[in-house]
Order: C-alpha cells, then structure tokens, then sequence
C-alpha cells in the first residue's frame, strides 16, 4: 500500500518542505488577543502554504498519486478556486495534464483563481446546471471521471464523495494537526484548550482536528450561516439539513422533504456546498466536534477585523473560524490557548470583499 | 416469478431481444408522458423505464438533465411518479421500472418506498448511484414485495464485482455500454461482447445494454450481443416530436432489435 511506501513518503516529505513550504507557522496573535481581552489566540497559518491555502496538501498528495498509478490527466472540483489552483500546481508539478470544473457563479466571483489556473496551464470549465457553485461542479467532474477513469485521476477537494477520497483527504491533511501539536507543546508546553476551523467540505477542520481528537482539547467546526439559518440562505448542513446520500456518501444534507438538493448560499465560495464530510457528521454524532455557524455579516466582520489588528487578510472561508473566535474568546480566561485554522489567504476575496461594500476598484 | 422476469422469459424463449424504452415522468408534463407510455407499448416496448427527477442527476448526460429539470419545474417529484404508475396500471400490464437516484428513495423511506411503489404496480427500480454493497436493507425489502432491483454494470467491471451485482440483482442486469454518462457517444469494441457474456454467466440473468444507443443501426448491433436494448436520451429527445414522427422512430427501433 503507498501508505506505507517509503518512497513516495519521502517524496512528498521532500516536496511539502521544499516546494510547499511546511512546516507552516503556528502564530501568536498577540494584538488580536489584546483586543479580545481573554484567551490566548494562534493562527495555524496554511495561508503561508504555497498557492495560499491548505489545499496544496491534498492536492499534491493525490497528483503522486495519480502519477504512480499511470494517469495522465488530472481533474478537480472547484469552490472558491484554491483547490482548482492546488491541484493546477500539483498537475504542473508532475507533468500531468489539468482540468478543472467550476460553476460560474463561483467563476464571477473568484474571477482572480480563475486566471491564475489558466497561468497554471489548466483548462477551466465552466458548470452552468443546478446552483451554479460547488455540487454542480463535483456532479460535472464525476461526469468526466465516468467517462474518462482509464486515463484520469479525480482529485477531490475535500473530505468527501465515494471512499476512499473521505479518508485520503483526510489523511493528506493531517499533517496541519500534526504539526500545530508539536508547535504548541513547543511554544506553550501544553496542548490548547480548543481549535478551531470552519467547514464546507471540511478537510482544512479534519486536518486541524484528526491528531487531536484522543486528546483533551475541545473542538468546535464552524459552517457558514449564510444570510441567517431562518432565511433559508445559507449552507449550515447540521444547522439545518438532515441525513442523505449525496455523491457518493451519506451524511447531513441541505435537502427537500423528497430528497432533492437544496441551493445553498454562503459570501464564501468554499463553503457553499449542500453537504459535508461524513467523518464530520459522526464526530457531530458523537459529540466530540461541536458544530456552530457563522453568518455572512459576521465573517466579513472578522475578515476586516483581522487585517487591521495582525495585518493578515484571511480566506472569507477562514473568516468564518475567526467570527466564531471572536464570540467564544473574550468570555475565556487568559490562560486558555485557541489555536485557529487560518486555512487561506484573502486576496482572492479582496475583489469580491470590495464589491460587497459597494467599492469600485 | 416477477412481471420482469417472465417478459424476459418469454422473449429468449421466442428467439428475440427486449426493446427497453425510457422516458422522464413528466417532461414536459405528466398528461404527455401518460400518453407516450401508451405509444411505447403500441410500438412494441417489452419494458418500460420510468424516469424520476433528481436535482443531481450525476450519471446523465445534457438531454435527461434538461429533462428532469423540466420536470421538477413541473413539480413532479418521486411520489407524484408512483402515482402515475398506479394510474396508467389501470389500462396496462407492461411492466415498468422507476429509474431513479438513491437519496429520493432514501428519504422516502425504503420500507414505505418498496410498499407504495409495488402497490402502484411498479416492477423493478434502477438507482445507478445504489451499490449492492450499500442497498442490503432495500434488496431485503424489494425481494419480500416483488420487486426487481437492477444494478449495473459497466466495461471497467472486475470479475469480482459482476459477482456481487449479480447476488442483488433480479430481474436482469443493466450493462453500460461505455464508460460515461447517459447520451454520450456509442462506441462498441470486441471487449464489450466478451464482456457481456461473462455477466449473463457468472449472473444467470438476462443482460440488457443501455447508454449511448440512439440509431436503429445501433440498437440492432447491440441487439446481436444482449438479452435486451436500452434507450433513453435519443428517445427522451423526441417525446415532444408529433406522434407519428415518435411512432415511426419508435417502430424503425423496434424493427431493427428483432
């Protein structure tokens, strides 16, 4: 099993220190603990990861992949463009032709991603069925996987879809975890107190959370609240969906009384999306992830927020662990650790960010 | 034995091959697809395959996308389907098939989804995204009711997962022509009619071919290897045709499975 293969381990061992740029810095972010007045807050900073988010970690993992099973052609889903960029990387990395599926929603609103996987030399095409976003595009790539599996290799973006991809993925992103682990044992001398992230799919939260979960450290996984749960314009699947099966796994599922996918809507692309992981809707289950939201006012808040305070513009899917840690913090004392998943960078949303706010650039 | 099977029985028995239409329940409304059911039958359909419309119909191509989504706009929805079956059961014996996606059927309830649909007079159920591993509780139910649950199976198909298929199957076996979705482009190598004889081996069941027939032509080649033809998109194109240009193509496809 490659798992166990030493050499493609010490491959992609290679390559996440040499071209990704890991291990990624745990933070202290003292001035936004200043502000807040109560816990103290870390950044897991994949926004420093090469291509600016935690995506480059799968999809680098599943471009070896796809390589040492004789594929030629990679092909990927896309929400808010950073796992199209990330697995465009990874397909350039490795010699491998790159086709990425986006809907053109997200296409007018990621307008910036769109050109750099083109810089990449992937072919971008663009899903106008159903709501225009995420699930039209994963429904477009299997379409093309269907039809051209001998040859191609699908690198899904998230922990989700037919296993093993819920698995893989998850295994590609634990090195986050991993790696935060020995940077707070290193900086604090003991574990923190909770972590957070957000989740659309939700590798960036699973890669935080999977080396902790034997540990005492409370975890909460943030989806986004859209326009308010009640408004029906959101994509909070545990807020409120119910159990489907949907594209190849069971899970919660934003869905109708007759099993038909209902349209979602999130500020941030990469959380648009009617369902989500399945290991998250056990650990939701299970008690041991408490699941909350964030709405769309609160992320961008958060977005603004963090700029000005640490000088770092957050993914708006990111934003959205940050709205939540701006709730939970001031009310912890100063000896409690945060540590929160800063899974992208933002310039993709600067454009759209300004847009929101009635801004001409 | 099932309606399925003993149309089946009686069509190998008689040297010929089953000509398997489908069509979307309710595109572009529910009163057309009641009377295209009728001309199906007249122009000589063994089979009819009922499709239900889904959000996210993840193994069709363009045509039967559209389809469908002209059809929830209509407001057809899985359970307004089994209501059509229990009407049209009314005038015919022709059994039908609901082809479907899992998730409808699932929240349904399989239990009351295999009750309310054999009641109707439902014969068999195609969900393509429902793998025999994951389908046993459905398989358990449908066997108990009557009704025929069709898996399929495709070129990329190892011997071990025909004989799986072939464990939870009844009624036959649906072999996808290509690697692809549903509409695309018929191509037929020499693999595929090994292929096919080692499913009607290792399975002991008729074995009908779907995907990518459109042309007489086409349906009468695959019509040499298979207990059965399948075709949906080329027909689903025509349902609003005049129903002479339907029934002439319908006829011409009939003519040319034998």
């Amino acid at each position: 099993m490659l798992k166990k293969d030493k050499d493609f381990k010490e491959e992609l061992l290679l390559l996440r220190k040499t071209y990704v740029g890991r291990p990624t810095p745990l933070y202290f972010a003292k001035r936004l603990t200043d502000r807040l007045g109560g816990a103290k807050i870390y950044l897991k900073r994949e926004d420093l990861a090469h291509t600016g988010a935690h995506k480059i970690n799968n999809a680098l993992g599943q471009a070896l992949l796809a390589k040492r099973m004789g594929k030629k052609r990679l092909i990927a889903e896309t929400g808010a463009g950073q796992h199209g960029v990330a697995t465009a990387t990874g397909a350039a990395l490795t010699g491998l032709d790159c086709e990425i599926y986006m809907g053109t929603e997200d296409i007018a609103r990621q307008s910036l991603n769109v050109f750099r996987m083109k810089l990449l030399g992937a072919k971008v095409n663009a899903v106008d069925a159903g709501s225009r976003t995420l699930k039209d595009a994963i429904n477009e790539a299997l379409r093309d996987w269907t039809t051209n599996v001998q040859t191609t290799h699908y690198v899904m973006g998230t922990v989700f879809g037919p296993h093993p991809f819920p698995a893989m993925v998850r295994d590609f992103q634990a090195v986050i975890g991993r790696e935060a682990k020995r940077q707070i044992l290193k900086s604090e001398g003991r574990l923190p107190d909770y972590l957070i992230a957000c989740v659309g799919g939700g590798s960036n939260s699973i890669g935080l959370f999977n080396d902790f979960l034997r540990e005492n450290v409370k975890m909460i996984g943030v989806e986004a609240g859209g326009r308010g749960i009640e408004t029906g314009e959101h994509a909070a699947r545990f807020a409120g969906g119910s159990i489907g099966v949907f594209q190849g796994c069971k899970s919660y599922l934003l869905q109708d009384d007759d099993g038909n996918i209902l349209g979602t809507h999130s500020v941030s692309a990469g959380l648009d999306y009617a369902s989500v992981g399945p290991e998250h809707s056990f650990l939701m289950e299970s008690g041991r992830v408490v699941y909350t939201y964030a709405s769309d006012d609160e992320a961008l808040a958060a977005f603004e927020l963090l700029a000005e305070t640490e000088g770092i513009i957050p993914a708006l899917e990111s934003a959205h662990a940050l709205a939540e840690t701006l709730k939970l913090a001031p009310g912890l004392s100063k000896d409690n650790i945060i540590i929160v998943n800063l899974s992208g960078r933002g310039d993709k949303d600067v454009q759209h960010v300004a847009r929101i706010k009635g801004i001409e650039l | 034995m099932s309606r399925i099977s003993s149309r089946f029985g009686e069509i190998i028995e008689k040297g010929k091959k089953a000509f398997i239409p489908y069509i979307m329940a309710g595109d572009p409304d529910i009163s057309r697809t009641k009377k295209v059911i009728g001309i199906l039958e007249d122009c000589g359909a063994d089979i009819i395959e009922l499709g239900v419309p889904f959000s996210d119909p993840l193994a069709d191509g363009p045509v039967i996308q559209k389809a469908g989504q002209r059809a929830l706009e209509q407001g057809v929805r899985l359970r307004s389907v089994i209501e059509l079956v229990a009407e049209v059961r009314k005038t015919t014996s022709i059994p039908i098939i609901l082809m479907t996606y899992y998730n409808p059927v699932f929240k349904y309830g399989e239990e009351k989804f295999v009750h309310d649909a054999t009641t109707a007079g439902v014969d068999g159920l195609i969900a393509p995204d429902m793998l025999p591993e994951e389908a046993g509780s459905l398989v358990r139910f449908a066997k108990k009711s009557g009704l025929d649950t069709i898996f399929l199976l495709a070129p990329t198909s190892t011997e071990d997962r025909i004989r799986k298929v072939s464990k939870a199957a009844s009624g036959f076996v649906y072999y996808v022509s290509i690697t692809g979705i549903t509409g695309a482009k018929l191509s037929m190598d020499h693999a595929i009619a090994s292929h096919i004889s080692k499913i009607r081996e290792i399975s002991g069941k008729p074995v009908a071919v779907g995907f990518g027939i459109s042309t007489p032509e086409e349906a009468s080649k695959v019509s040499m290897l298979a207990d059965g033809v399948i075709v949906g998109s080329a027909i689903v194109k025509r349902v609003t045709d005049s129903d002479e240009e339907l029934r002439k193509y319908l006829l011409a496809l009939r003519k040319a499975i034998g």
